[in-house]
């Protein structure tokens, strides 16, 4: 394993993501929870950055962190409820903690098999290499518009959008 | 929809950049959910808090849309879209009835089950991305054969892949949502979820595993030969010890996708015999649990309960709905001359065609199981005395179509029917391979 910049902030985006959702998962406290969440948001968001994405590393940041996370942050102040809530263990907490202990052991034995560099699918690097030159935000533009290639999948989530907002409306109004 | 299929093979056949596949499969199974929401929406016209509500319509609709697409999906991306529009809207309409403590529960419970199931399913389809470089599906079974992989990880992300289908046909032990989800859910929706969202999964589980892991049938034929004995054995278990009507069609609805599964695991040994057989048990299954739906939303509003012992008399107040449960009844339990028969007779043929003798024998007897709760509701409704014998029960107009429709229909395909329904199923297998 080679020491550089590259896998220098990685271990560190790495760690940021999985101390995170630990954090998320473990804290007591709801409003600490959704916090971890935030880290646990950055840490993707520069792994999509050592990727090669750029776009959806900044899409990470702007929709992931400065929206959905602190519209989250907002419910739990706004419900005092959830707010006062210190415990959010409940007994089945040991028998799950096993079970994703074993998924993770499970995982972590298949994906260690795969794992040689010169095998170009597993390396993020030659991946990179092999992307067309105009891979950027404009071609991504393009191709969701594109009748043969991702115009589609790209209304029907927009459609998606809007009934989860009339839904929404319809489930939370008062008659 | 009804436009003509290209001949030619999936190079002809796919479309907008191979996001959806236009081939018989996919017309069947449109034909089966359009037909089911169709009657979906008449049966709802004269439920309370839902039936004069124009969202509710929309969010059907939305739905609709999104299992017409699922059962046509041939790309890793369609595929997850397809579902999540099908599955955020089933879950909106669920939870539908403001103020209803158990209708919020169900909408909270699928919710959180199918997010769950959606979380390891997308989990699955990256790793199959990753694994073959590509997300069409009529491409990933030769990327994954060049890549070179050990079974091992393929097998890994079979077992995701079938954990979020899995969850979406409730077959066990993915079904813990299903029981309560029927029973808190506005009427209506409960049928559509039993039949169009069961009948889509079916659809996409069906061309996913055929299209994709193709060589590794030895494997996913004993998964699911498994998945169908626990599914069928639990869900006719469970059923025999209910109260409530809605549950007790739940736990059925759970026992009849363990038979629509012995078709599937049929499917690999003997191609086009296994898979018209799921696909004809999935249209009497749509069309007979639709009319058992009807009534139940009858009498549910006639009486205000949705107990078993709701339905006591009904001979006696209404003769003619009687029958047509009746009917519906024994077409769920398999008895001659209707659908049911041929459909359960189709899928353990083809089980016995496919070396699966075991399979069959266990679909056998679960069938004989079943007969009993089946005959139980029959009994209630022919021999138990009414408690409001006076209370006429009124049938308006939509519900009267649905159910000359679905019951016309079931007895159809269980006697001159069967020929042309089984050739134009057994067809929709030809555009698998």
């Amino acid at each position: 394993m080679i020491i550089n910049g590259e896998t220098i902030a990685f271990a560190v985006f790495a760690i940021m993501a999985i101390v995170g959702g630990v954090g998320v998962a473990a804290l007591r406290n709801l409003f600490h929870a959704a916090l971890s969440l935030l880290v646990a948001l950055f840490g993707v968001a520069g792994l999509f950055v050592l990727l090669a994405a750029p776009f959806l590393a900044m899409v990470q940041i702007l929709v992931y962190m400065g929206a959905i996370a602190i519209l989250i942050i907002f419910v739990i102040m706004l419900t005092q409820r959830v707010a006062g809530m210190r415990e959010q263990y409940n007994r089945q907490w040991i028998l799950s903690g096993l079970v994703a202990l074993v998924v993770f052991g499970v995982l972590l034995m298949v994906i260690s098999q795969l794992g040689t560099p010169e095998n170009a699918m597993w390396n993020p690097s030659a991946v990179a290499a092999t992307l067309p030159d105009d891979a950027g935000v404009a071609a991504l533009g393009a191709d969701l518009v594109d009748a043969n290639r991702y115009v589609l999948p790209f209304e029907v989530a927009g459609l998606l959008m809007t009934v989860a907002l009339i839904g929404a409306i319809a489930v939370a109004r008062e008659d | 929809m009804f436009a003509p299929v290209p001949e030619g093979g999936a190079s002809e056949q796919l479309f907008l950049g191979g996001m959806v596949r236009h081939d018989t499969l996919a017309q069947i199974f449109r034909s089966m959910i359009l037909l089911a929401a169709a009657i979906t929406c008449l049966i709802s016209a004269d439920v309370p808090r839902v039936g004069r509500r124009g969202d509710y319509y929309a969010i059907i609709i939305a739905a609709t849309l999104g299992m017409c697409l699922m059962s046509a999906a041939s790309d890793l991306i369609m595929v997850l879209i397809a579902l999540e529009t099908t599955s955020i809207s089933l879950y909106l309409l669920v939870g539908f009835l403001r103020g209803d403590a158990k209708s919020a529960e169900a909408g909270v419970k699928y919710f959180l089950f199918g997010a769950f199931s959606s979380a390891v399913l997308l989990y699955g389809l990256s790793l199959l991305y990753g694994f073959a470089g590509q997300t069409n599906i009529y491409g990933l079974s030769g990327a994954l054969a060049a890549a070179g992989l050990e079974p091992g990880h393929v097998l890994l992300v079979l077992v995701m892949v079938l954990v979020g289908f899995g969850f979406k046909v409730s077959a066990v032990p993915f079904h813990f949502w299903t029981p309560d989800v029927y029973e808190g859910a506005p009427t209506p929706i409960t049928a559509f979820i039993s039949v169009g969202s069961k009948a889509a999964s079916f659809a996409l589980l069906l061309r996913f595993f055929l299209a994709v892991f193709p060589t590794y049938e030895e494997y996913w034929v004993v998964v699911i030969a498994v998945l169908a004995t626990f599914t069928m054995t639990l869900g006719n278990l469970l059923a025999l010890v209910q109260r409530n009507i809605k549950r007790m069609l739940a736990y059925s609805s759970i026992a009849q996708a363990g038979y629509a599964l012995i078709g599937v695991a049929a499917v690999a040994a003997d191609n086009s015999l296994g898979s018209g057989a799921v696909v004809f048990y999935m249209f009497m299954y749509t069309l007979t649990n639709l009319a058992a739906f009807t009534i139940v939303i009858l009498v549910e509003r006639v009486t205000g309960g949705d107990q078993i012992a709701d339905l006591a008399g009904l001979h006696q107040r209404a003769p003619r709905l009687a029958l047509a449960m009746f009917l519906a009844l024994l077409s769920l339990g398999g008895i001659p001359p209707l659908a049911g028969f041929a459909g359960k007779l189709f899928l353990f043929s083809a089980a016995v065609d496919a070396g699966l003798v075991w399979l069959a024998m266990v679909g056998v007897i679960n069938a004989l199981v079943s007969l009993y709760y089946y005959l139980v509701v029959a009994k209630v409704m022919y021999v138990d005395q009414p408690a409001h014998a006076d209370k006429a029960i009124a049938v308006s107009r939509p519900y009267v179509y649905s159910l000359v429709v679905t019951v016309v229909g079931m007895v159809l395909l269980g006697t001159i029917f069967i020929g042309p329904w089984l050739n134009w199923s057994t067809s929709a297998a030809s555009g698998l391979f």
